[in-house]
């Protein structure tokens, strides 16, 4: 039987890497992600689990020993938030390119400047395009689940690659949710020992680790990259599967939310989606318009084909950024779903707004608007507000 | 360990770091690791480190490695903290059941990965006390994009972004003492050494560092001859100067306690270590005595404060 608790974000991810009981744990505290390395160093203090936690100087030194560590051979993770992920981000590269399997809990909060320490996606977005896949989390109960498929995911011998498990700073890191907790000796038959085939600490073997590579060989080992990448799309699937035959909860890429029969949809990542969801309630209960939501649960692989088929049938769809790029012209969600709308050769309207950085609210009314505007682009054909602020208070 | 030193003995030894790498002639940095990895004893294993510069872009240029053992390479910065996860995860491996074989962890950066964009890391690592040898191959500028200024780089010397000129002598600041500022770290094991005679200085520091359990921390000065500007042929003078002069005391400080290893009998003028480095040329132009007596007067300043720290 599952176990009923109740559970921040944070806490829940902690007690995540107690069931692993992982080898390595480097770790810099950063507000809001403090609390998991808080929790997993108490259950060492307290003899719970046997993990070395290596209190690093930095950011850059907890993805790096993280490395180090996976090199060796060890099932390695970290945590951090914003500024930190920033501080690892040459680290990022190194850990995929070099295929190492380690996991990072990542809980979103902008970056700097202004320094701000509530949630938006900024960190993470900046990080897309390091090589690692990037999985993120609506509520308590789907980081932490998340969080238990990382490494059956990261280190299936046809992937190799780092998953950073995403969830939004405070909202669900802070927020405390009731929570179905998996119990152990289920969650270690999961998640298993990790086997690793190369290592450097492989008594039978000596291993090199980071070379420097010229032009004859770069492009091949991007290329590598890129296949891994190709078939974590199968194998994030089949973990998800099992994990559904353990637990009842069912994952995917994304969730699709009234969307079947919608013809205005938003999409959207992370915690604003129950916001969103509450909106599409009231609204479908109050006028019966259809609208509906795809929540983007993983963006790396991002799955393009299956967006554009999910949304193939809509009148208009509003892709929602919680980070800036600063094209001027959207948001990085944007750009991406408004590419796979165009390769699905869908002829849904679309429109790319921004919200919540830095934490800034996003409520039911908000959404309403939203599909309201959605209805008119729709009716209209005409575009006026595209790469608009919601809940802006002045420019 | 205080075993007779016998330099044919230890030369006999196979060697760790195996030729074809793409070191240049006449470089200190491979004569360092070398010297340092045949102080591991035979059959012992070891997991290597190395930071970004000239020894990792020219001994691990895929898909060849130079080293005859595990081998790892992250980035420019990091050599401490990585192989702080590596040590780690050995702790980690071995107390679980997963290995039982014995492993030493050795790390080697240029001063510029450890001196300066690695300063951090490195300090972390020993503060931690990971059980592991960081060795800093000190060859006095960033060599690796062709001799810039490090915080290692001597005073007045020419670099590329210290260079002579009509209105510049060169490097303006002293060089910092790093070796100290690890000695203050309160590690078991610091030493400080290079090229001399027999490499027994150098190969029993070595061997102390390896095999003192926790942190320590190596510092070899390692001529470059293209920084320098030195015949690759005179690398052993270059190092014996060094010596001599007192501008690189050959010491270690074990359990806090500060050891001369080698007090030179007539302690040489400055010049006879500057004189043959083209990075210095300037100094002997008519009118620039002045700044060679200045850098004696650091050198024996320095001299000074390290005999009287290692009376006590």
């Amino acid at each position: 039987m599952a176990v009923r608790e109740r559970l921040s974000g944070n806490e829940a991810v902690a007690y995540a890497i107690k069931q692993i009981n992982p080898d390595v744990m480097p770790a810099f505290p950063i507000t809001p992600s403090t609390e998991i390395p808080q929790y997993v160093a108490n259950y060492i203090a307290n003899g719970e689990i046997d993990t070395e936690f290596i209190p690093v100087e930095s950011e850059h030194s907890s993805m790096s020993a993280t490395v180090g560590a996976s090199a060796a051979g060890a099932r390695a993770l970290t945590a951090t938030s914003s500024c930190g992920l920033a501080l690892m981000w040459e680290e990022l590269y190194v850990a995929a390119s070099n295929r190492l399997p380690v996991v990072l809990a990542l809980v979103n909060r902008a970056l700097s400047g202004p320094i701000n320490i509530n949630a938006d996606h900024s960190d993470s977005m900046g990080a897309r395009d390091s090589g690692w896949i990037q999985i993120y989390a609506e509520s308590n109960q789907e980081a932490y689940d998340n969080f238990l498929q990382a490494y059956p995911i990261a280190e299936n011998k046809d992937v190799m690659l780092p998953v950073m498990i995403c969830q939004d700073g405070f909202i669900t890191s802070h927020g405390v949710e009731n929570i179905l907790l998996v119990e152990d000796d289920l969650v270690r038959n999961f998640v298993g020992e990790r086997e690793p085939e190369h290592y450097l600490l492989n008594p039978q073997e000596r291993l090199a680790v980071g070379p420097y590579a010229v032009s004859n060989y770069y492009m091949e080992t991007k290329r590598g990259q890129r296949q891994a990448m190709i078939n974590a799309r199968r194998v994030i699937l089949e973990v998800a599967r099992r994990f559904e035959a353990m637990t009842g909860r069912k994952y995917g890429f994304f969730e699709e939310y009234r969307l079947e029969d919608a013809e205005y949809a938003v999409v959207i990542i992370g915690s604003a989606a129950g916001t969103c969801k509450a909106a599409i309630d009231q609204i479908r209960n109050t006028t019966g318009k259809k609208v509906g939501l795809l929540k983007i649960r993983v963006f790396r692989p991002f799955p393009e084909e299956e967006i554009g088929a999910a949304l193939a049938h809509v009148k208009a769809v509003a892709i929602l950024d919680r980070s800036e790029m600063f094209s001027a012209t959207g948001g990085p969600l944007g750009a991406e779903v408004r590419a796979a709308l165009y390769q699905a050769k869908c002829r849904a309207e679309a429109v790319n707004y921004l919200y919540g950085l830095g934490g800034r609210d996003i409520t039911v009314e908000d959404f309403c608007q939203v599909y309201e505007k959605l209805e008119k682009i729709a009716v209209e054909h005409r575009i006026t507000d595209m790469y608009e602020y919601i809940g802006l208070r002045s420019r | 360990m205080e075993a007779a030193y016998n330099l044919k003995e230890v030369m006999n030894k196979p060697e760790r770091l195996a030729p074809g790498h793409r070191m240049c002639a006449g470089c200190g940095g491979t004569v360092a690791v070398r010297a340092v990895l045949r102080a591991l004893h035979e059959g012992d294993r070891a997991v290597v480190g190395n930071a970004t510069g000239c020894l990792e872009v020219s001994s691990f240029m895929y898909p060849y490695s130079a080293y005859e053992d595990s081998y790892i390479h992250n980035a420019f910065e990091n050599a401490g903290a990585t192989l702080s996860g590596v040590e780690t995860a050995y702790r980690v491996l071995k107390k679980r059941g997963k290995i039982k074989e014995e492993y030493k962890f050795i790390t080697f950066g240029g001063d510029g990965g450890t001196y300066d964009i690695g300063f951090q890391s490195l300090s972390g690592a020993m503060e931690r006390g990971h059980d592991m040898v960081y060795v800093c191959y000190d060859n006095g500028a960033y060599m690796n994009t062709g001799t810039q200024r490090s915080s290692a780089t001597p005073q007045f010397a020419d670099t590329t972004t210290t260079p002579a000129g009509k209105v510049s002598n060169g490097k303006v600041q002293v060089r910092k003492d790093l070796a100290a500022i690890m000695a203050e770290h309160h590690i078991p094991y610091v030493g400080q050494t290079t090229f001399t005679n027999n490499f027994k200085d150098l190969h029993t520091k070595a061997e102390k560092a390896i095999y003192t359990p926790g942190a320590a921390f190596l510092n070899v000065l390692s001529p470059c001859p293209r920084g320098w500007g030195y015949e690759t042929s005179d690398l052993m003078e270059i190092c014996k100067k060094a010596v001599e002069t007192c501008y690189w005391p050959l010491y270690e400080v074990v359990d806090g306690k500060w050891i001369l290893s080698y007090v030179p009998k007539t302690k040489l003028p400055i010049e006879d270590f500057l004189r043959p480095q083209r990075r210095f040329r300037h100094l002997f132009k008519p009118g620039n005595e002045e700044l060679i007596v200045q850098f004696q007067q650091e050198v024996d300043r320095r001299w000074e404060e390290l005999q009287a720290r290692c009376s006590w």
